[in-house]
């Protein structure tokens, strides 16, 4: 095709990518531009009164409770985060790593693996929170029968708990997405290459770590950029298992009700009005950008100039 | 010889156990939401773990009677349905121009939109919300539809874009020789073989847009624009201790997304794996 001089534009072509590029752009990229400009503005509801400089990020940073709910959002954000990570990537390569094997049933379980990533995190929250609900729920019973009272909790009573079970909760919801990725990248392994490994004498392990691991790398970058972006902006999760207080005591807060509590509550409820909700929307914009930024220079520049 | 092929065996055994056992961990808490929403209250306490004595509808009926839910049900169709149709057609067209036209600025057109996949729309919350407000649809579904159009249109081009750069250039000019203007090429010759493309941009599209709570949760109040998920969550907090009642919500809200994932799991699969493998 590049043998041909570029083409001019016409006016067809304009109508044909308009409708697409207007509507992104005006409710999808302005408005996250739009929202950095109103962290620098006060003012009660959704109208902007006045400029006041980075007031807002001095009061988030310096000033109680600010300071207190932002650094406590941010250190569980990692926590969660890092759960996640690990949970999503090792279990989700185990799995694709088998299901990509002749093993028996092996289409079965792929398919079963991403059914839990197609409900809504809203009702995976409220399913769990009843499973490990201290009255009714049946996962404390379980214990019970297996013999494993001795550690039955109220799981998402106590603070030490409450955000690892969330964790855990949004790992088995999404594992299907990683067993997905991770299956993908496997299977675009040529044939060829495994069988001569295998001519070669290699055994399922030599295999793992010389073809399959080097190969799924960029996959690992995927999943893991995608995990933050998911996390540091995950809402939906703390909103069915914990409330938008974040209970107990604001041990399962995240950016995303954070983000929502300053913006949305009233000043009791931990509503902060919109100028500081606009600050704290600009923060976890930050994170996610120079997350993004980071995940680029290390897993796309090599791609970019193979092309 | 014989001792090898024993061993691998029972390796095989192994692993075949542990996958099932994950997928044990996977259908038991969906097969319990079900079968507790089709329980008694008493036998909710009384036997957690067996299935029903027998199917007992009671709580759906109540669902139905206590709040409109046939109604939210209808208002997530109304939105999924539309943001698809306009994500389709709106993806389509602009990726048409992309892969078959080599304009000035197409490579950083191309990445404007692919920079979508990876951009939270919620981090515009706050904007957004004063936007729908100066245009008067928030509480008002055509918000909500606007927005999971936005969010899908990225998904769509660059699926889409793909697609059609390898259906090959000799069919178009075959149509151009016969007289058929570019728009008309588009028509004719490249939508028609668009459709396994499209079913895959509306599978892996419906289930975020079908799921989608933060939006509906920040801007729609009434009860009559109320979509599923936020329906879900309100009678969650009401009725709470009604484990029947709540069991049947969240059934509710995930038997549609799961019978499309089973009807469409191959074009799910496909689609969402080619995004791994380029992303």
């Amino acid at each position: 095709m590049s043998i041909y001089r570029k083409q001019r534009w016409k006016p067809f072509m304009v109508l044909f990518i308009l409708p697409a590029a207007a509507i992104y752009l005006i409710f999808l990229l302005l408005p996250i531009v739009d929202s950095l400009r109103l962290s620098f503005y006060s003012g009660s509801g959704f109208i902007p009164k006045e400029f006041v400089g980075l007031d807002n990020y001095v009061k988030l940073f310096t000033q109680f409770p600010f300071k207190q709910r932002l650094w406590n959002a941010f250190r569980n954000n990692i926590e969660f985060f890092l759960i996640v990570t690990v949970v999503q990537n090792v279990f989700g390569f185990f799995i694709a790593f088998l299901v990509t094997r002749k093993i028996l049933g092996n289409h079965f379980f792929r398919k079963i693996s991403f059914l839990p990533t197609t409900l809504s995190v809203l009702v995976v929250g409220f399913l769990f929170k009843l499973i490990l609900n201290p009255s009714w729920g049946i996962f404390n019973k379980m214990l019970f029968a297996i013999g494993l009272s001795g550690i039955i909790q109220p799981w998402l009573g106590i603070p030490a708990t409450a955000l690892p079970a969330l964790a855990v909760v949004v790992s088995w919801q999404f594992m299907g997405e990683s067993v997905l990725f991770y299956t993908a990248g496997i299977d675009a392994i040529s044939d060829e290459i495994l069988e001569a490994a295998r001519i070669d004498g290699a055994n399922p392990f030599q295999e793992l770590r010389h073809i399959i691991v080097p190969a799924i790398m960029p996959i690992i970058g995927i999943v893991t950029i995608l995990i933050f972006i998911g996390d540091f902006t995950q809402f939906d999760i703390v909103y069915a298992m914990a409330t938008t207080q974040a209970n107990p005591a604001f041990a399962t807060d995240l950016f995303g009700s954070l983000f929502y509590r300053a913006t949305f509550s009233t000043p009791v409820r931990g509503g902060w009005g919109m100028g500081m909700g606009a600050a704290v929307s600009s923060i976890m914009f930050i994170l996610v950008f120079s997350a993004v930024m980071i995940w680029l220079y290390f897993f796309k520049m090599k791609g970019e100039t193979d092309e | 010889m014989n001792r090898l092929k024993v061993q691998k065996k029972f390796w095989e055994i192994i692993l075949f156990v542990f996958l099932s056992l994950y997928a044990l961990t996977i259908l038991y808490p969906l097969l319990l939401m079900f079968l507790t929403s089709l329980k008694t209250t008493r036998e909710i306490f009384t036997n957690p773990f067996g299935l029903p004595a027998t199917f007992n509808i009671t709580s759906y009926v109540k669902l139905l009677t206590i709040s409109h839910y046939l109604k939210y049900f209808k208002n997530s169709i109304v939105v999924s349905l539309v943001s698809l149709t306009i994500i389709m057609f709106s993806a389509s067209t602009a990726s048409y121009i992309l892969a078959k036209y080599d304009v000035k600025g197409r490579g950083a057109l191309y990445l404007f939109f692919v920079a979508g996949l990876i951009i939270p729309i919620r981090l515009g919350t706050i904007s957004i919300m004063r936007m729908m407000i100066g245009m008067h649809i928030n509480n008002n579904l055509l918000s909500v539809i606007i927005l999971s159009t936005a969010v899908g249109i990225p998904f769509g081009v660059f699926i889409l874009t793909d697609f059609i750069k390898m259906i090959p250039e000799e069919l178009s000019n075959a149509a151009r020789i016969d007289g058929c203007t570019e728009p008309g090429i588009f028509r004719i010759v490249i939508l028609p073989l668009l459709r396994p493309a499209l079913a895959a941009v509306a599978i892996v599209n419906f289930i975020p847009v079908w799921n989608d709570f933060w939006f509906p949760l920040v801007l729609l109040k009434d009860d009559a624009v109320r979509t599923v998920p936020l329906a879900t969550a309100l009678l969650f907090g009401q009725y709470s201790t009604n484990y029947g009642l709540v069991f049947a919500v969240l059934s509710m809200a995930s038997i549609p997304v799961i019978i499309i994932y089973l009807l469409f799991s191959r074009q799910f699969i496909k689609g969402l794996s080619s995004g791994a493998l380029k992303g």
